[in-house]
């Protein structure tokens, strides 16, 4: 049933090209903006790192607003409810797409901020990178598909959306964003301090468990 | 219901709390940095511990109305959380004022506890335009619900991240809290959270009762025909269907 759902939902975003084009665009966007805004050709460290994890938010919240209002709109919803089926698989499906999003996003913003911004070459930090973007990604796209489904059937979504998902999401920047810092300094380096990963794997555990526990309450009627 | 020995309850708070401020004031000694401003300690620290508890007890209230059904839970949440955001203001003002004594700027952010509010507060701060953008009442209650349950378990999960973000070695009168205090300190640092905790639990007991009584008013009129005032009329309040049932 997952995978009914989710092939759906890649199938439409195929063939429409809502969310992920716009996400990229946004964030390739965002990038020229901070170059004119910082008025630096490079930047490197906890600067380059927190313009990455900004971007790469603000990119997500683009999403978050769009993942269920095709569904809202034109009945998915009610399709859905008739069915017989676990309400959670509606859960794990959108988390799955959004995670699908999230990864096509990083895979042209991340080059794209190597080439326009990052001092420090990508090549070398990379493996680490994608370990550390995947786990942030977890828990974007929990909050985010929760944050979506509380959303979307409000009369001010495209406000809410964003008003309720950047401060669920900030113990995210603080983790990924402090972990990548060292890797993006010039010169060698550093380690990645432990307990930013620990901090973001606690919120992707708590949060999904959270998402998955409160879930069905939001599809009752 | 909620009116039975209110006016007990409120004699109590306003004794103990004026006790606990003398105490705080003229009992305790000064701090040996800080001096006098030191004391607004015993206004903002009771003050932070009672709106977070009040947003934690507002997502236990929360998980009851779901689980049981009954709207009156969601009232109590409701009204626990709106307490909480009014509560959470007075915090991040006076936490401000003693930043500016005490540091020279208004805001630290190398205060964890301090940042760690300001993110929780701006959170809380969507529970009023979540209620009020949806306009069906029993929607209305199960989101705002699930909302609460969220950003409960937010709370301690923030909590943790900002003070890992800033593990600073700032004299801090907050980290002394777990044991460091003199004496006099604690005992009156003791006094003032419980009269804090006791100022909560009337003012939300005082709002239970007026949401109470103003619902059962509500019910009197329709049965006397005068309905259709309070109609059509956008609230982030919960709607009150519990005086249809007799409590």
């Amino acid at each position: 049933m997952v995978w009914a759902i989710l092939r759906k939902e890649l199938r439409v975003e195929l063939r429409t090209l809502e969310s992920v084009p716009a996400m990229s665009l946004f964030s390739v966007t965002t990038f020229v903006l901070f170059h004119f805004a910082l008025a630096r050709d490079t930047v490197d460290g906890s600067l380059a790192s927190g313009i990455l994890w900004v971007t790469l938010l603000f990119a997500s919240v683009l999403a978050i607003n769009r993942l269920f209002v095709a569904d809202e709109e034109q009945g998915g919803f009610d399709g859905f409810l008739l069915a017989p089926v676990d309400r959670s698989a509606l859960l794990i499906a959108k988390f799955l797409t959004l995670l699908a999003f999230l990864v096509v996003l990083e895979v042209v913003a991340v080059p794209a901020f190597g080439l326009l911004l990052l001092e420090p070459s990508l090549g070398r930090i990379l493996p680490r990178l994608i370990g550390i973007l995947l786990l942030a990604d977890v828990g974007i796209a929990a909050v985010g598909t929760l944050v979506g489904a509380l959303a979307v059937r409000t009369r001010a979504r495209d406000l809410l959306g964003p008003l309720l998902a950047l401060p669920l999401l900030v113990p995210v920047v603080i983790g990924a964003a402090r972990a990548c810092a060292p890797l993006m300094a010039v010169g060698h380096p550093g380690r990645i301090p432990v307990r930013w990963l620990e901090t973001l794997g606690l919120y992707d555990l708590v949060f999904g468990l959270v998402a998955y526990a409160v879930f069905d309450f939001l599809l009752e009627d | 219901m909620y009116g039975k020995g209110l006016r007990a309850l409120s004699i109590t708070t306003a004794l103990i709390m004026t006790g606990a401020f003398a105490l705080a004031f003229f009992w305790a000694p000064e701090d040996a940095d800080q001096g006098f401003s030191q004391k607004i300690f015993y206004v903002h620290v009771p003050m932070a511990i009672v709106a977070l508890c009040g947003f934690v007890a507002g997502a236990g209230m929360a998980v009851m109305h779901l689980w049981k059904r009954d709207s009156r839970w969601d009232m109590r949440s409701y009204v626990a959380i709106h307490l909480s955001i009014i509560l959470g203001v007075g915090v991040l003002v006076t936490g401000s004022i003693w930043a500016r004594v005490s540091w020279g700027h208004w805001w630290v952010w190398n205060e964890p506890t301090l940042v760690s509010f300001l993110i929780i507060f701006l959170l809380y701060c969507t529970y009023q335009p979540l209620r009020f953008s949806i306009a069906d009442p029993e929607r209305q209650a199960r989101y705002a619900s699930v909302f609460a349950i969220v950003a409960g378990a937010f709370v301690p999960l923030n909590f943790m991240a900002v003070r890992l973000a800033q593990q600073y070695t700032h004299p801090r009168v907050l980290g002394n809290i777990s044991g460091n205090l003199p004496g006099r300190m604690e005992w009156a640092f003791l006094a003032c959270l419980l009269g804090m905790t006791l100022l909560f639990v009337t003012l939300w007991k005082y709002e239970m009762t007026s949401k109470h009584a103003s619902s059962q008013l509500r019910r009197l009129k329709r049965l006397l025909g005068e309905d259709g005032q309070a109609k059509g009329r956008r609230t982030a309040a919960p709607a009150t269907r519990e005086a249809a049932t007799p409590v």
